[in-house]
């Protein structure tokens, strides 16, 4: 039977990770499509999940009253999608849309935090890891409020 | 001149009347203009990276980047976007209007170096100006280089330049072009966020790649690191910087950055070469 697990490995949030954490980690996984127009989650509702995308592109969106939506980023592919399903209260705090045909590899959060709660070598590396992704996002946000390309900057 | 050599004008401080030959419009407050010597003879050549002093008769001298295709040096070609009076003065010539230029100078970047090799250029804003002329030179010699990507990162959709001529780049199969801007309507199809987080996908071979930074300098801060990151050389990284140009042959020191003088020994300097000065706040 073919497996998520060389799927899970060639993507870039999974490199170098250890054989038996795949193993682990693809059990709680499954393959995903979203198309365009389609939200993979909505601010307020319950984050059980998290996505890595594999193609597309989806848009990280806050609702502005008056204004409409507000695409604060974007998330492409190789990159990961999520990380309220780590931390209480386990809920999502953007919308996120589907910008073109999304192909994702969705993960049941609820699985995964009961396999790093048993195995704490897991949940090391999975927060050592998406620390890695909130360092980044955090310095790319603050360069976007530095408004460098504006003329006073 | 080949693609790399340069060699300061006979006359470096003596301004070449020139006219404006066509203006368009890039954005709000940035404009493109064509240029032809006022005697009716070929603008001098220059190089990718090199730039002229723009002279305003009574109003004052800038330094601006050549934007032009280096391989067509027949037009001269500078983007400018209002920021001062100068800039003001210039953006507002009209199709016939005259001004003084001097140039080109400066070092360029390492196009003939970098034969052979993944070439990874990273702009934001108004800085994807003076790397236009190393897309234009490479896409002359395309066959000379492994894979190109060029990343851009804008304030805002409307403030993209070259809009249509990085479209037709964009559906070309041998090149990649990424922009993102840092914010957008709800109509904007593309990425959003910083154009740093573009480049841990490029797909360029990190130890084997050229990257060609310019923007603002602390845009260019984060880009280098990030390149690092991703297994790029720091003596492969090279960055356009901006100082205080006043007489383009280091003369005047206005630009004098650590050991070197941006006018002429820069603008585009090598990464490690500059290392020790570069983000020092006292520079």
């Amino acid at each position: 039977m073919q497996t998520l697990e060389p799927i899970l490995a060639a993507h870039p949030f999974f490199k170098d990770l250890e054989p038996r954490f795949l193993t682990l980690v693809a059990g709680c996984a499954a393959n995903g499509r979203v198309h365009a127009g389609e939200f993979l989650f909505r601010e307020g509702e319950a984050a059980n999940q998290f996505y890595l995308i594999r193609h597309g592109k989806v848009a990280l969106q806050l609702f502005v009253p008056e204004q409409g939506p507000r695409t604060i980023e974007t998330i492409e592919a190789g990159e990961v999608l999520g990380w309220s399903w780590l931390f209480p209260p386990y809920r999502w705090h953007f919308d996120a849309q589907a910008l073109e045909l999304t192909r994702v590899l969705v993960f049941d959060g609820q699985c995964l935090r009961a396999k790093c709660e048993a195995d704490h070598d897991l949940g090391y590396v999975f927060m050592q890891r998406f620390a890695q992704v909130m360092i980044q996002r955090l310095q790319a946000t603050r360069m976007q409020l530095l408004d460098l390309y504006s003329v006073q900057a | 001149m080949n693609a790399t050599s340069t060699t300061i004008p006979p006359e470096p401080m003596l301004p070449q009347p020139y006219v404006v030959r066509r203006r368009s419009r890039e954005t709000s407050n940035t404009y493109t203009l064509e240029l032809q010597p006022t005697s009716g003879a070929a603008p001098v050549p220059f190089v990718a990276g090199q730039y002229n002093m723009l002279y305003i008769f009574g109003i004052g001298e800038v330094p601006i980047s050549i934007s032009g295709d280096p391989t067509r040096p027949q037009i001269l070609v500078h983007t400018v976007r209002q920021v001062g009076a100068v800039t003001r003065a210039i953006c507002a010539l009209k199709r016939g209007a005259g001004l003084g230029v001097r140039g080109p100078f400066g070092q360029p970047w390492p196009v003939v170096e970098a034969v052979g090799q993944d070439l990874i250029l990273v702009a934001g804003g108004l800085g994807l100006a003076p790397l236009r002329p190393v897309l234009y030179y490479l896409l002359a010699h395309r066959d000379k280089y492994g894979n190109i990507v060029l990343l851009y990162g804008a304030r805002t959709p409307e403030e993209i330049l070259y809009r249509r001529q990085l479209e037709q780049w964009r559906a070309r199969f041998d090149m990649e072009v990424w922009v993102t801007v840092d914010r957008a309507s709800e109509s904007w199809r593309g990425s959003v966020g910083s154009v740093t987080r573009l480049i841990a996908r490029a797909p360029v071979d990190p130890l084997d790649t050229v990257a060609m930074v310019c923007g603002p300098e602390v845009m260019m801060r984060f880009t280098i690191v990030g390149l690092l990151q991703s297994g790029v050389a720091p003596e492969s990284i090279f960055v356009s910087m901006e100082r205080n140009m006043q007489c383009a042959i280091g003369f005047c020191g206005h630009c004098q950055f650590g050991p070197t003088f941006v006018c002429k020994d820069g603008p585009v300097l090598r990464y490690d070469r500059i290392l020790p000065w570069f983000g020092k706040r006292e520079m």
